[in-house]
Parts: structure tokens; sequence; C-alpha cells
């Protein structure tokens, strides 16, 4: 029989939770855990084998709604959670929830580290380009010339490009999508939650609340509409003539290697004294 | 009758038997970020635990990431720690209060240096006392276990997993630059000797279970993640569920069984020695490395016709208040030496309310108060 996706979700929310969300009508966090929810349906991992590891912020929030091992931690540092909770248990799938703020401001520090460590997690970076729970303040995604309540005169500062900050930094696994992109974010996301070592996926989605307000976007409708006419397959994208990119960014992957991640390393190295004290 | 057997002896640093104790009370986890005076302890730890069979070591990149790293890794059902000292700890605390706030077990030690700031860097102090009692945001109870000599080390650290387990709590283990640094023979306890506590685990079916439910006890069962048993941890206020909430009933539930679980069980908690206290008209109160002093002075005093007795605190919160009460009663006369500027003696005057008088002897750099100087004030009487 063919299950409709409102079917599969319904398997994985929480029903002692008290609805409704705390989420704003358009907002596209609640389309990541949608995809979040069919990757793990479609990878059949069992619901105790998934922890989310969420930061603070509205994204932080998801985590309440699912019905997995759910840890809600402080701001900034879901990864250094989530990094315990893998060593500790590596057979556990380890997926980290954070903004943009949360993963690139505050933790930015554990963001490079947990990518150069090659740690088995999937850091899931929600990037709405703005704070969303404190109110629309700057974050280091905010673009330059946009309007925020810390930036009134327009950001001054240039933002971080997630993807490369986590290629340099040596993740395993670097990808981004949108929530436009349904079917391809859900592809990315199987792809990073499947594989070992540390594996970022940045997924733009809009806040209408916070940013696309204050920005030129009537609506969330707009905004969705920005997205689609202008994240531009990878391939694509670097065809483009640089004077031709304007507001175009490219989604896809942009690294994909099959390191062991740091658990299977240091697991490695007990085996060798385990054969030691056996032998 | 089988013969005992010997005690292994070994000649350590306080650090090295803290190590030897969190191996013995079950210690699998270690997170940490090296700082002076702690660093052996992450050192040794970084060679001993990949030989042992389920241990596990991680160098973090921070303290903020240490401490979020065995709070994980208590989640995930290891018993955890880390080490750091003064500067370390203050990055520290944001992830302690989260610690106290989802009731995960852990320790930590503090080897206490001087400061304000990078301060003191191989120096000893004892400056952190209020720090690991209020360096958090928010009320909530802790436990704050001291050490005065390198055997102590070793079984406070055991009493420090055995609390934290016990009562589902972060448990800190404050230390001096002395006492940490200090090479002293010591006995490794047979596994006969000592007790090793381990948080229960729910034997219930996972639909019935309520990770912050009240028990008798005021503390629920912890199982760890990854075993069948699916919750919700938040640092947010959060009902017997664990879900956020901001129910006045239900917060105010919560707060006060945190407080509970501990205050009710404070006989157990509180801990401290007792030298000649009994008879005693003048009582020197101290911890860590000081009250090694202190015990040289009262013998001094006790030699020239002076009846003076130590107290010494092993437990500093919540603090011994029963057994200073008891002091503060028979004592005509309370001194307080430490190496800070009069974080513990502020914990006595509240107890004392007027009844003696109490002296403080203090030294804020970086050398030890020495059994002269703590004897020159019982012998002005
Ligand atoms: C240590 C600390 N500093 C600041 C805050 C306040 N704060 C809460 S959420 C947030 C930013 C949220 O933005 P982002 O991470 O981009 O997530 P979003 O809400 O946009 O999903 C901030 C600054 C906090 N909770 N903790
Ligand atoms: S404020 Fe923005 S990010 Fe937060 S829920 Fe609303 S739309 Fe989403």
């Amino acid at each position: 029989m063919n299950i409709t996706g409102n079917e599969i979700i319904h398997q994985y929310l929480r029903h002692n939770k008290k609805f409704p969300h705390v989420l704003c009508a358009g907002c596209g966090h609640g389309i990541v855990l949608g995809s979040l929810i069919r990757s793990v349906h479609q990878l059949g991992l069992p619901k105790d084998d998934v922890v989310i590891v969420a930061g603070i912020g509205c994204s932080g929030r998801l985590a309440v709604y699912v019905d997995f091992n759910t840890v809600h931690t402080t701001h900034g540092r879901a990864l250094t959670f989530a990094t315990g909770i893998k060593m500790a248990n590596p057979k556990l799938n380890v997926i980290c929830i954070m903004g943009d703020g949360d993963a690139l401001s505050i933790g930015g520090n554990h963001m490079i580290h947990a990518a150069r460590r090659n740690i088995g997690i999937t850091a899931l970076i929600l990037n709405n380009n703005i704070y969303g729970m404190t109110g629309g303040q700057s974050s280091p995604a905010t673009p330059q010339g946009s309007v925020s309540m810390t930036a009134p005169f327009g950001q001054l500062e240039e933002s971080f490009d997630t993807v490369q900050l986590a290629c340099g930094a040596g993740a395993n696994f670097v990808a981004r999508g949108t929530v436009f992109h349904v079917h391809k974010l859900e592809k990315l996301m199987v792809k990073a939650i499947e594989r070992p070592g540390f594996n970022m996926l940045e997924v733009i989605t809009p806040c209408h609340t916070q940013y696309g307000r204050k920005n030129k976007y009537k609506n969330p409708v707009e905004m969705y509409r920005w997205l689609k006419s202008n994240a531009m397959e990878r391939e694509r994208f670097e065809a483009l003539d640089e004077d031709k990119r304007g507001d175009k960014f490219p989604i896809g992957v942009f690294v994909e290697r099959d390191e062991p991640g740091l658990e299977e390393r240091y697991h490695e190295l007990k085996a060798r004294f385990a054969a030691g004290r056996n032998g | 009758m089988a013969r005992r057997k010997k005690h292994k002896e070994i000649f350590a640093l306080g650090n090295e038997a803290v190590v030897e104790g969190a191996l013995i009370a079950g210690c699998s986890f270690y997170g940490g970020y090296p700082i002076t005076p702690s660093s052996e302890i992450m050192e040794i730890m970084a060679q001993r635990l990949p030989m042992t069979e389920d241990g596990v070591f991680i160098q973090l990149e921070d303290e903020i990431a240490s401490m979020g790293a065995i709070v994980g890794g208590s989640m995930a059902g290891r018993k955890a720690m880390t080490a750091t000292s003064g500067p370390g700890f203050s990055l520290m605390q944001e992830n302690l209060g989260y610690a106290c706030m989802t009731e995960t077990p852990l320790v930590v030690v503090n080897v206490m240096r001087g400061g304000p700031s990078t301060g003191l860097p191989t120096s000893p102090a004892q400056s952190d006392v209020q720090q690991a009692r209020w360096g958090t945001h928010g009320d909530h109870p802790i436990i704050v276990l001291s050490a005065s000599d390198v055997q102590e080390c070793l079984e406070m650290t055991i009493t420090a997993f055995n609390m934290a387990e016990k009562y589902r709590t972060p448990v800190v283990l404050l230390l001096d630059e002395i006492t940490a640094h200090t090479r002293e023979k010591i006995r490794i306890p047979q596994p006969d000797e000592y007790e090793v506590v381990s948080r229960i685990v729910p034997s219930i079916p996972p639909e019935w279970y309520k990770p912050y439910e009240e028990t008798v006890r005021g503390v629920a069962p912890m199982p760890p993640i990854g075993s069948g048993y699916r919750f919700h941890v938040t640092g947010l206020t959060h009902d017997e569920n664990g879900f956020p909430t901001s129910r006045p009933d239900e917060v105010v539930d919560l707060m006060e069984r945190m407080h509970r679980k501990i205050d009710q069980f404070f006989y157990d908690i509180q801990m401290h020695d007792e030298l000649m206290v009994d008879d005693a008209d003048v009582v020197v109160i101290a911890y860590g490395c000081v009250a090694r002093s202190a015990e040289y002075a009262i013998e001094q005093a006790r030699a020239s016709g002076v009846k003076a007795g130590l107290l010494k605190l092993k437990t500093l919160f919540p603090y011994p208040r029963r057994a200073t009460e008891k002091a503060l009663a028979n004592a005509r006369s309370i001194i307080v030496p430490e190496m800070n500027m009069g974080q513990m003696s502020r914990e006595v005057k509240r107890v004392n309310s007027g009844r003696a008088s109490v002296r403080t002897i203090n030294r804020v750099d970086g050398q030890i108060i020495t059994p002269s100087e703590i004897l020159k004030v019982i012998m002005q009487g």
C-alpha cells in the first residue's frame, strides 16, 4: 500500500505534545522537519536510533514535536552535546538542527571543529538569513545591504558562505538545498544522514516575519518565488559568467568524501588495545 | 580465613589520584580542554581511557564544548567528567546550569587558581568557592565538594561520582594547586572497600516512562539515550514529560522538586571531619590545603594548653550547617582561614548570626596559609 506523505509524518509526531507548534505560518522550518522525517523514514532508521540535537532559535524548537530522542540544548552548542552523544554511543544517528545564528555566530567555533574532527554527525543549518526567535537582528548570514533590527541602515558586514566554510574546515559532505526544492532537499538529506563523518547540509529557508517583511518581500509566497528563481544547480551556476550571477546561488553537493568519522578512528584505537589485552 | 590482599600503594599527585578515583567510580567519558593547574588530569585520562574496555576520551575546542560534550556523554549513559581551572570553569557555567536543569549527572573538577581573569595561573588559591555555588544563572541546587590531601582526592572523586549518579545532578570538586600538585603515598582501595553508585534506569515499559516524574526520592530514573525510552530534554522549564511549560504550577513543581531532592538528603551530602572540636574554645573551620595547615596549628595550640579544634569541610555546598552550628554553640571563637577574600567565612557568618566571634585569615597572594599564621590567631584567644 502506498502511504501518503502526511501519513508518514503522523507516524513520527509526538501525540502527547501540546500542539499547535510555535512556528509562524509560511515559515520554512516546518518543511525542513517534514523532509527530515521522510528522509529518516526512507532510510528505515528505527526511532530509537535517531537523536535530534537542536540549538536555540525557532529552528531549535523543531525537536520538541518529533518522536525521536530529542535534546534541545543551549544557543550555539548543539554540536558539542551531539559530539558527546556520538562518542559515547557511535551506533546512534545524531542529527543536529541549528539556525544560521546558532551554527555560524555563537557556535562558529564548534562548527569548524566538528567539521575538522570529521565526527559522525549530520549538521542541518537552517539558514533564514536572520535571527528569527529574538526578533530579526542581523546574523552572520544576513546579506550585505539588507535591513535588520540591528542594521537599520543596511547590513555593513559581509555574510558567511556556509558551504565554503564547511568545505574549508574539512567536512566529509557539504551540500546546500532550499525548502522550495523539496524533493532535491530530501535526496540531499538522505545522503547527509546515511554517510560516515561530518555531513553539513545548509537549507535556505525563508523567515517572512523577521526578514522578508523588512526587506523587499511582501508575503511568504514572494520569498518562495525568490528561492525558485534564484537557486540553481551547482554545475549550472558554475558555468554562468560571474556578471550574470546576480542574486543566484548554487545548490547541490559540494564535497563528498568517505573518510571514516572520528568515532570510528577512536574505536579502531581501542580495538588495538583490546587485542593487546586478549592476545 | 583468606588473608586480605595487600592494598596497592602508589606515589601519586593529587591530580593523578583524581583519575584513579574516577576510574574506580566507573567514569568512562572524559571531555576537556587543558588549563594549568588541572592539565595532568586530562593528560592521564588521555592515556588511560582508551585502554579501558569502554572508555572514551575527547579533547574539545574549548571549555564550553567540553561541558556540552560531557552532558551529551552522560545522557548517552556514561559516567562523565571534565577538569578545569578558574577561567575554564567560567566558560562552563552556562552548560553547567543546563546540566542542573536537565538533571544530568556529571563531575567537574576545578583546580582553583588565583583570579580574577587569568590571574595567577600556577599559584594556589581557593578563589572559586562562590563561583561553584552561584556561577551559573538562575536558582538551582548544586553539590560542591573539596579535598585536602592526595588520598582524599581519590576518595572525594569517588564520592562526587556517587552523589552525581544518586541525585542526578552535576557535582563540582574543588581542589587547590597545592593539593593537586602534592605527591604523596596513597592507598588504592580494594573493590569491597567502597560503594559505587550508578543511576537508576527505568524498569517500566517506555510508554509509561516520565523523565521528570516526582518520586519518593525526588529523583526520576534516567535511561541512556538510544535504549528505547524516547523523550525530550530541554533547558527550558519543563513538565514531568520534559516538554517546555510556563504554567506557573508546573514551573513551581519543577523548581521545588529540584531543590528538595538535594535538601532532603543533606545528612548524606554534608560531609565534614572533626578534630578535637567537642571541648574546643577556639574552632578553626577550613577546607582544602588550608585544613592541613590548620590541623598542625591545632596540635601546637593544644600542646601549649589552648583548647583548639578543627572542623574540616569536605562538602562546601549545601553548606554543612549542622556541624557548624554545633561548633558555634560550644566555642567562644571561630577562625576561618582561606585563600580568598572571605568566600566561605560568608557562609559561616550567615549560620552564626552573632553567636560567636568569627575571625578570618585571608590570603590572595598565591601563597599558602601556614600553620604559624593560624596558630598566631588562635593564641590571640
Ligand atoms: C547565550 C545566548 N545568547 C543569546 C541568546 C538569545 N537568542 C535566542 S535565539 C537567538 C538567535 C536565533 O537565530 P538563529 O540561530 O538564526 O535561529 P532562528 O530563530 O532564525 O531559527 C538568540 C540570539 C541565547 N538564548 N543564549
Ligand atoms: S520568526 Fe521566522 S524563523 Fe521564526 S517561526 Fe517565524 S518565520 Fe519561522
